[in-house]
């Protein structure tokens, strides 16, 4: 929980100087808590890549020796719904970085609405990845014991050239393509998880900011957060090319 | 002080000295006080509470296999159960009590104090760790009850995927928790140690405690989320048939043992890197010298961190990973002797020509020393190619890591409980016994796993519960070796609760030690300091610290 920062306690300390409310009194001064927060975020950060990292790795592994698999398994994903929602994740960072402003201007209402904003298009992402799950669903993607790799062995024949869209496998090579539908569950569904936990952070912050907590010079939460919703972006534009694009159609 | 005195030891007149009534402990009452509590002297006795909890716990399963191995026959228990035991010793010695024994415990208590601060940064999430930390352990404890779980510590894949219908998802998800724990306590460290250094404390004025549970937190943050991910492909694995570490499906069971062991390998450098903290500590102060090669220690600590990501794949050797790989991995190994044995050596010269005293914390210093330094070298043996083929998956192997991690940490631990008792309670415990007790350890110590070494080098195997008959004097030696250990461990939880209550009032500075925790009252305010101190000499430095005692009062609060 990086928002250790947040925590309401009336300064009941004897220092000279005038503190902000939400000063902690085990830290000297403003600078100081504020500095400690955003560094403790960043650390956090650093174990969400190490965290990122495996998963990373396990795919770079499969990938180059399950080649053959992994690019008509990829070919499955939709790429048009991919891209739509890499804009509407960018456009959700967008207005998180419009709120952080807005805080440190100190105006309530514009930072309320821009959080709201972020929270709507958060929420819109995770829509669209359901209807992206639910076309696996159907397909018998998931990988597990339902688990299908009819589409693979005989691909689907192409109505305009009367061949098949995808170079047949065989049975033995179709089945590393459930390798990669797992790692494309795990990587997407740890991003989605961690875009459920923002969305719920988001709801606090903006009933938090609805009450002013952040627009009177104490800003370092929605700054911490906003640390945490651009990691998540970042997370996805690693992901959406190396899942998606990458070597959709390679060279013959 | 004069160079024959026998003991450095110097306390109040008991006549009229009491414990300050004020301080951390009675700041507050009630069971709630403790555990709603920001103040990271508390939630560091909360957590020493709870690893010594689970330490007689794990420590039981090690008397049960003991017990087992005093006959070469299988007769106390069936093998499926043998090999619950010493799973369950594995899983609560390494994740609940070696990683956070004094990270968690004497560091949580004593970095804020020895950086001159309040506080660590962030107090809610050190209370955090201490509850994800008793819910991995209440998650152990309920695997346990309901029917144990065998596959070793390691959760080695396939078998712990495919083949064990034991409690591996219950185990597996404590342990992805007490990750967290471990990973909180760690990030709570660095920024403490970056950010919150009151003025004139200087990275190289920092005590070397301080410098190790850095480098030991750096380790925690970067290895334990990768273990964390591991652990939960394991469970996916096992709840969904995923097959990202299955053969049968085009998984491969070497990813894993590369994911388990780039965590686990660090691991074994965030238990004994805050040991040696302790022991750099201990040594200075009972030879009444500054460290030597302060510096080096400093960074010593740091390059075995570093070096400690780049050697995991040493326990992969007869795993089939390719022969080049092995060679690099070897090589590299062998560069972490190095940084280690700069430490070992810092600490001999720290001792040349000081005025040595031999009470408890130096005992338990000195077992250190020497059980590290074996411990140590034979992991130069097994991290050759060659040596490492012929003995690993033996006993040569268990005396090993038990020579660093008992020997090693253990002593450290226990070194470091002593040093800091008078401070953390304001009493001492009684002198001769703990002595005894130090003493006690280090025989059974080594009369348990000296012959492991040899039973190893012999080949008789780790985790069966059955033998040759030829290796039975050995294995009885050991089982003897076990119980006098025991002993050694039951004793100090005796007189440390005793002298709780009937205990000499231990004063400020009963070692006449030089680090700012021993310049403020014991047991400590609440608020450690009354102002905050500025730091303006360098570490271990004795001249100061008697100049302060001649020219009267006390340096803070």
């Amino acid at each position: 929980m990086p928002h250790e920062s947040a925590i309401h306690e009336p300064a009941h300390h004897e220092h000279e100087h005038v503190f902000i409310p939400q000063h902690r009194h085990h830290f000297e001064t403003e600078e100081q808590q504020r500095e400690a927060g955003s560094f403790g975020m960043w650390l956090f950060l650093l174990t969400e890549i190490m965290f990122f990292g495996g998963l990373f790795f396990a795919y770079l592994l499969y990938r180059n020796w399950y080649y053959d698999a992994f690019v008509p398994a990829s070919n499955q994903l939709n790429v048009p719904l991919g891209a739509a929602n890499t804009a509407i994740l960018i456009t959700s960072g967008f207005f998180m970085a419009l709120g952080v402003w807005a805080a440190e201007v100190r105006k309530k209402g514009l930072l309320v609405i821009f959080l709201i904003l972020t929270t709507i298009f958060g929420a819109a992402f995770l829509g669209v990845k359901y209807v992206e799950y639910k076309e696996k669903w159907e397909k018998h993607h998931i990988p597990g014991a339902s688990f299908s790799i009819s589409e693979f062995v005989n691909p689907p024949i192409d109505a305009k050239t009367g061949k098949p869209g995808q170079k047949p496998l065989n049975v033995d090579m179709a089945q590393k393509t459930q390798i990669f539908f797992f790692l494309y569950f795990g990587m997407t569904g740890m991003h989605a998880l961690h875009m459920i936990i923002g969305l719920g952070l988001l709801i606090w912050l903006i009933a938090r900011a609805q009450r002013g907590d952040f627009t009177s010079g104490y800003v370092a939460p929605i700054e911490n957060f906003g640390l945490y919703w651009h990691f998540v972006d970042i997370v996805w534009l690693f992901l959406f090319p190396l899942l998606y694009l990458i070597n959709r159609h390679p060279l013959q | 002080m004069s160079a024959t005195a026998t003991t450095i030891l110097n306390l109040p007149d008991q006549a009229t000295a009491t414990v300050p009534k004020k301080n951390y402990i009675t700041a507050e009452h009630g069971l709630l006080s403790w555990l709603l509590t920001g103040d990271h002297k508390r939630i560091a006795m909360l957590y020493l509470v709870s690893i010594t909890f689970f330490f007689f716990i794990g420590g039981a399963f090690a008397g049960l296999i003991r017990l087992e191995l005093l006959t070469p026959q299988p007769d106390l228990v069936a093998s499926d159960t043998y090999n619950k035991f010493f799973t369950m010793h594995g899983v609560i010695m390494v994740f609940l009590f070696l990683v956070p024994s004094v990270p968690a415990t004497i560091g949580n208590f004593l970095i804020p104090i020895m950086l001159g601060t309040r506080d660590l940064a962030f107090p809610k999430i050190n209370l955090l760790s201490w509850y994800l930390y008793t819910i991995a352990g209440a998650m152990v404890i309920a695997s346990m009850v309901l029917g144990g779980v065998d596959t070793g510590w390691t959760f080695t894949t396939p078998l712990s995927t495919h083949y064990l219908n034991t409690h591996v998802i219950t185990t597996g998800l404590a342990i992805f928790v007490a990750g967290f724990s471990s990973i909180f306590t760690g990030l709570n460290f660095i920024v403490t140690v970056h950010r919150m250094r009151c003025p004139g404390m200087t990275w190289f004025r920092m005590p070397l405690f301080v410098w190790s549970h850095y480098a030991a937190s750096i380790l925690m943050v970067l290895g334990t989320p990768v273990l964390a991910i591991t652990l939960i492909l394991v469970v996916l694995e096992r709840v969904f048939g995923i097959g990202v570490f299955d053969p049968t499906k085009g998984g491969d069971p070497l990813l894993f043992q590369h994911l388990f062991w780039f965590y686990s390998h660090p691991a074994v450098y965030i238990m004994i890197l805050p040991g040696m903290g302790v022991i750099s500590e201990v040594v200075s102060t009972f030879s009444r010298k500054r460290v030597f090669g302060y510096t080096a220690v400093a960074f010593s600590s740091v390059a075995i961190a570093l070096f400690g990501f780049f050697v995991w794949a040493h326990h992969m050797f007869i795993m089939g990973i390719s022969n080049y790989s092995a060679l690099v991995f070897s090589l590299l190994t062998m560069l972490v002797a190095v940084p280690s044995a700069i430490k070992i050596f810092n600490w001999a010269f720290t001792l040349q020509k000081g005025s040595i005293t031999f009470e408890t914390p130096m005992l338990y210093a000195f077992g250190f020393m020497g059980l590290f330094t074996i411990g140590g070298l034979t992991g130069v043996f097994l991290g050759s190619l060659g040596m490492d083929i012929h003995l690993t998956e033996t006993y040569f192997i268990v005396a090993h890591f038990h020579f660093v991690m008992v020997g090693g940490m253990l002593m450290a631990f226990l070194a470091g409980v002593h040093f800091w008792w008078p401070k953390m309670t304001g009493r001492m415990y009684p002198e001769s016994l703990s002595k005894l007790a130090a003493v006690v350890t280090f025989i059974g110590f080594n009369l348990t796993f000296l012959p492991q070494f040899i039973l190893g080098y012999l080949g008789m195997p780790r985790r069966y519960h059955a033998y040759p008959p030829e290796y039975q004097v050995l294995n009885v030696l050991s089982t003897a070796g076990a119980t006098v250990l025991g002993v050694g461990y039951l004793l100090p939880i005796i007189y440390l609760a005793w002298s709780l209550k009937y205990g000499p009032v231990a004063g400020n500075n009963p070692w006449q030690a030089t680090g700012l925790e021993w310049q403020i009252q014991s047991p400590p305010l609440t608020e450690n300091f009354t102002t905050i101190p500025i730091m303006d000499h360098e570490a271990y430095d004795y001249e100061w610290l008697e100049h302060q005692n001649q020219h009267g009062g006390t340096y803070i609060g």
